[in-house]
């Protein structure tokens, strides 16, 4: 690294090589995003696993099986050893999201975040940049309307799995949110669905990462990122 | 450091966060005229001497009001030496994956929601009844044995044995039970499994019975044994909500024998595996015993069991 020279048009007449480096994500947003990537992966495996033990949305009898899902991808080895995993980390990853939310709510960084209806029409230009070799749509804001989408459907069934895992571990205590949901039954489904939503999330997130090479990534973890293209 | 790098100083920016320039064009002329030895980071420099000779900040230069500094590479490993500390917490997690430790941490996380379950459980609030109309079918209503089907229990000469803190204890008989109110509920029985029923059930309020033995109610647990081998504690709590039933009727008929003839534990505010089945015994404790708080339980599954 220290032997790396940097050279740029605007520095002509610096001695030394300095490197450019922006404060991309504050820490707190880092801690919450690693814990939260680990709390995810376990609760979608032992979720799966738990899944298996019943893998119908229907009546019990006739019990018609929805799909196989194989042990492999599974966490936890068996229904009461997922289970334990479940309600271990349920704190974890709700713990984590609350950090993130109120954080983002204090600081006013939700408004790079949050999509809204004014991000919409920018959804196609960076999707067809992406994915159909589009043009690079201008840069003007730290997050693309892609990328809003992104990160705030992650917080959207945050919350969806949240309250819907409610439903399911407490039907009784929490029987206002069972009602919101169409009953218990149908809070299972949902809560399926925002497992799903997770699922749909990650493997464009890594792609993204992947893509966007080392120094992108080794922000989300020092939070400082080498040469901000935003930066000349 | 470069000195080269530090501009003219400059009074600091008022506004925490400027717009960001229209132009994305300007962008760099922007940054250039904002180089200025951050006022604010004058705090930061006297907490810590050694950044005293800290390098330009391009004040909020991102389009987000990032924090931009131009540094020499020795300085930018330690800023990154410093942030990666801050994330140490995270390595917590790691213990999870230490088979040693495994095991209690997950015990400690079911523990932990077994209290909060208990401190959500409120007596008066009644799970969910539902109209005839929403009942299963007897027919489908499952049996769920965990291991023999039928205990040969002798219908004609069962008594329940009550022990414990209770001031009448003894056997008694089925119609002993039967004497006091019945109670009938349609409500949801829940599995561990995931799969749910709504059955209809009738039997006596736990509470009219533990109140006729004369239990100590300010007791802690309600342990019971079965006579299939089966066994399993309740907490008092439960054990005194309305809804909670020494139950020896299904759908206006007396439990048969794959439902846990001729008595059986009937809570709507707990999951399946809690409501036992061909009751022998039942205590009423306050000490719970380490291996016999539930034969689920035992293998690892929540104790509470709540809804």
């Amino acid at each position: 690294m220290a032997t790396t020279v940097n050279v740029r048009k605007q520095s002509v007449a610096e001695v030394a090589a300095p490197l450019t480096l922006a404060y991309e994500h504050p820490w707190v947003v880092r801690f919450a995003h690693w814990v939260n990537a680990v709390a995810v992966l376990v609760l979608v495996g032992t979720g799966l696993q738990i899944f298996r033990a019943f893998p119908s949305f229907g009546p019990k009898i006739p019990q018609k099986n929805l799909l196989d899902v194989p042990r492999l991808i599974t966490l936890g080895g068996w229904l009461g050893g997922a289970l334990q995993w479940h309600f271990t980390f349920m704190w974890i990853f709700v713990g984590s999201g609350l950090l993130y939310v109120i954080y983002q709510l204090a600081t006013g960084h939700w408004r790079q975040v949050l999509f809204t209806a004014r991000d919409i029409k920018g959804v196609w230009p960076m999707a067809r940049y992406y994915f159909f070799f589009g043009p690079k749509p201008p840069v003007d804001a730290a997050y693309n309307p892609l990328q809003k989408l992104a990160y705030t459907s992650t917080v959207f069934f945050g919350v969806l799995s949240t309250l819907t895992g409610l439903v399911l571990y407490k039907p009784d205590q929490f029987w206002w949110l069972a009602w919101l949901m169409g009953g218990f039954h149908y809070a299972r489904i949902w809560h399926f669905l925002s497992m799903c939503g997770f699922l749909a999330f990650i493997p464009g997130h890594l792609i993204m990462v992947l893509l966007h090479g080392w120094n992108n990534f080794y922000s989300m973890v020092t939070g400082w990122k080498r040469d901000p293209e935003y930066v000349e | 450091m470069p000195d080269d790098i530090r501009g003219e100083p400059k009074p600091a920016e008022p506004e925490e966060h400027p717009q960001p320039p229209t132009e994305p064009a300007d962008h760099g002329a922007a940054q250039a005229d904002q180089r200025v030895p951050q006022a604010a980071a004058q705090s930061d420099a006297a907490a810590q001497p050694r950044e005293a000779a800290a390098p330009a900040v391009l004040r909020h230069a991102g389009p987000a009001g990032e924090e931009v500094r131009r540094v020499a590479p020795a300085e930018r490993k330690r800023m990154n030496r410093r942030e990666l500390l801050k994330l140490v917490p995270v390595v917590a997690l790691g213990t999870f994956a230490v088979p040693k430790l495994r095991g209690p941490l997950l015990n400690d996380g079911l523990h932990l929601s077994d209290w909060a379950s208990g401190k959500l459980f409120g007596r008066a609030r009644l799970a969910q009844t539902f109209p005839n109309r929403d009942v299963v079918a007897f027919e489908r209503f499952p049996y769920n044995f965990y291991d023999v089907a039928d205990p040969g229990v002798d219908l004609d000469r069962w008594t329940l044995t009550v022990e414990g803190l209770v001031q009448h204890p003894g056997e008694y008989k089925l119609s002993q039970i039967q004497a006091l109110p019945k109670v009938t509920q349609n409500t949801r029985h829940v599995c561990v499994e995931g799969w749910d029923v709504i059955g209809s059930f009738g039997g006596t309020r736990a509470s009219d019975f533990l109140r006729a033995i004369g239990a100590d109610t300010s007791a802690r647990f309600l342990e019971a044994e079965c006579a299939d081998g089966y066994y399993e504690s309740i907490d008092m709590e439960t054990m005194l909500h309305p809804q909670t039933l020494f139950c020896y009727e299904m759908y206006g008929k007396p439990l048969d024998r794959g439902h846990g003839a001729p008595l059986r534990l009937q809570m709507p505010t707990k999951i399946g595996y809690k409501q036992a089945k061909y009751l022998d015994t039942i205590r009423v404790t306050n000490v719970l015993r380490a291996d016999k708080r539930g034969y689920w339980e035992d293998q690892g599954y929540s104790w509470y069991g709540g809804l």
